[in-house]
């Protein structure tokens, strides 16, 4: 398996708001290439906007960051679908190669096909408001994989969703990473979603947002549905529960 | 046929045949207060005399109306972006939305030196504002997220406006296209008033004006009617066209649920 991830190197991060809030304090963190990496804590802990960083979306006070800064190398999926409402779900998903000048008919047929990497081929002329929110998120996911980036940021892409969609989502995603390999961060306040998905867990705590504690979960992929059962799994959400604990103690 | 239609039908049926009715039975001169039928009568044997006066301020209502989604529109998109050319100009279209028109109209027709000119002016003065104001807010209420995709995606300025900023602002736009269309209309027909002449060819106000002097009470109604019929077909035309626009992806545009 041929690895296309990018890896992210974030030295010294610190961010403070205008009215003197501090966001984050000292945050270093290496992820390496290909790897899938969660950033667990509570609200208000800065883990958003450490991602927001990380893309380039908002400016670090102090620190840097490196990462891969072509066109397209970078995916984000924020925690609503933020489709465009008045654009198809293929037009949506066509975006991104849009925005880069790609020709139309290759367009047509790239976002077709990451349509149908998550699962919704057939569903390219349906409006967004046509579909359920687990439909979106998987639109949303599509367009973030449309341009093949090597390194996929989410927040929390799946808290809005029912359970049974969130368990769906969390296995097709995994299967979409084994696939592809890109450099995954994730974003979640859920320590099972977090056990469930990541190579490493990045424990983070509030007020100043910063790096706790980081822990492997040593289960090797492919994870199925069986894996939530386990007893590796338990055990593994019971270990960084504690870490979580100390964290929002802290 | 639906209830929304059959029920206010029912309702103008009603009415104007108690109209009818009681003007014939309190025999009320038609100098006074004519029946409806009479008023029908006359937009029929008057219909030479009417017909081009309504298709001159049908014209200069449409022409406002125009003129005012050109400037409004491209002031809007001005303003969204700079900031500076908005807290420059904006309370200057304030300043002109709320001076009544009444008070500015002799002013512009001395100043346009040509009727026609003046009441397309007038017309136009009241109808631009709600389609700057509204286009403006439209163009705001974008998406954060959507936004930042767009910057993650390196879209330029323009290519969030065309791609992004303008389709969110369609719905907020027609809001306001709707509104200006009826401003429009009362801004020509005021702007006649005020002239106290149509120009080169009269418009329907001066055809009221005209036959107030003369008594003829039934050609004003008659040319009341057709102002008010030419106001409902633009308040229609203006809903069909945002239906038409919106009907695939916008709240506003969907069926009520079943």
């Amino acid at each position: 398996m041929s690895i296309s991830g990018a890896p992210v190197r974030v030295r010294g991060v610190s961010k403070q708001y205008g009215n003197g809030v501090e966001a984050l304090r000292g945050i270093s963190l290496d992820i390496g290439a290909g790897e899938f990496v969660s950033l667990l804590g509570p609200s208000g802990c800065g883990k958003t906007t450490l991602l927001r960083i990380i893309a380039g979306l908002a400016s670090a006070t102090a620190g840097s960051v490196e990462r891969p800064v072509g066109r397209g190398e970078t995916g984000f999926v924020f925690q609503e679908p933020t489709l465009m409402p008045w654009a198809t779900a293929l037009a949506n998903v066509e975006l991104p190669l849009k925005l880069a000048g790609v020709g139309r008919a290759e367009r047509r047929a790239r976002a077709g096909e990451a349509l149908a990497g998550v699962g919704l081929a057939g569903f390219g002329n349906s409006y967004p408001r046509e579909l359920s929110g687990g439909m979106k998120m998987r639109v949303s996911i599509a367009r973030a994989l449309v341009t093949e980036p090597r390194l996929l940021l989410m927040d929390e892409p799946f808290a809005a969703l029912d359970e049974i969609s969130r368990y769906r989502l969390n296995t097709d995603l995994l299967a979409l990473w084994q696939r592809r390999r890109f450099t995954a961060v994730f974003v979640t306040h859920s320590v099972f979603e977090s056990v469930f998905l990541s190579q490493r867990i990045v424990v983070m705590s509030a007020r100043p947002g910063r790096i706790t504690s980081a822990l492997d979960v040593e289960a090797s992929y492919p994870r199925e549905e069986a894996f939530r059962t386990s007893a590796e799994y338990a055990a593994a959400c019971r270990r960084v529960s504690a870490h979580l604990g100390e964290a929002m103690a802290a | 046929m639906n209830a929304r239609i059959i029920a206010p039908l029912i309702l103008g049926v009603l009415v104007l045949a108690a109209w009818e009715e009681a003007v014939r039975a309190f025999a009320i001169p038609p100098y006074v207060l004519p029946g409806p039928i009479l008023i029908a009568r006359t937009l029929v044997s008057d219909w030479s005399i009417l017909a081009p006066s309504l298709w001159v301020t049908l014209a200069i209502t449409l022409e406002a109306l125009a003129a005012a989604v050109v400037v409004g529109g491209l002031l809007a998109v001005l303003f969204s972006l700079s900031r500076w050319i908005e807290l420059s100009f904006f309370p200057y279209a304030i300043i002109l939305q709320v001076t009544p028109i009444v008070a500015i109209a002799p002013l512009i027709i001395v100043w346009a030196n040509d009727v026609d000119l003046s009441l397309l002016i007038c017309a136009w003065l009241v109808a631009f504002f709600p389609i700057l104001s509204n286009t403006i807010l439209g163009l705001r209420s974008v998406d954060r997220n959507l936004l930042s995709l767009f910057e993650l995606y390196g879209a330029g300025r323009w290519r969030t406006l065309v791609h992004l900023r303008l389709p969110a602002a369609l719905p907020y736009f027609l809001g306001g296209l709707r509104i200006s269309g009826g401003l429009a209309l009362i801004g020509a027909v005021v702007a006649e008033f005020v002239a106290g002449t149509g120009g080169n060819a009269s418009g329907l106000a001066w055809r009221i004006l005209e036959a107030g002097y003369q008594l003829k009470v039934p050609r004003m109604f008659a040319a009341l009617a057709l102002i008010s019929a030419t106001g409902i077909a633009i308040f229609l035309a203006s809903t069909l066209l945002s239906h038409l626009l919106l009907r695939r992806w916008h709240e506003s545009a969907l069926d009520a649920p079943e």
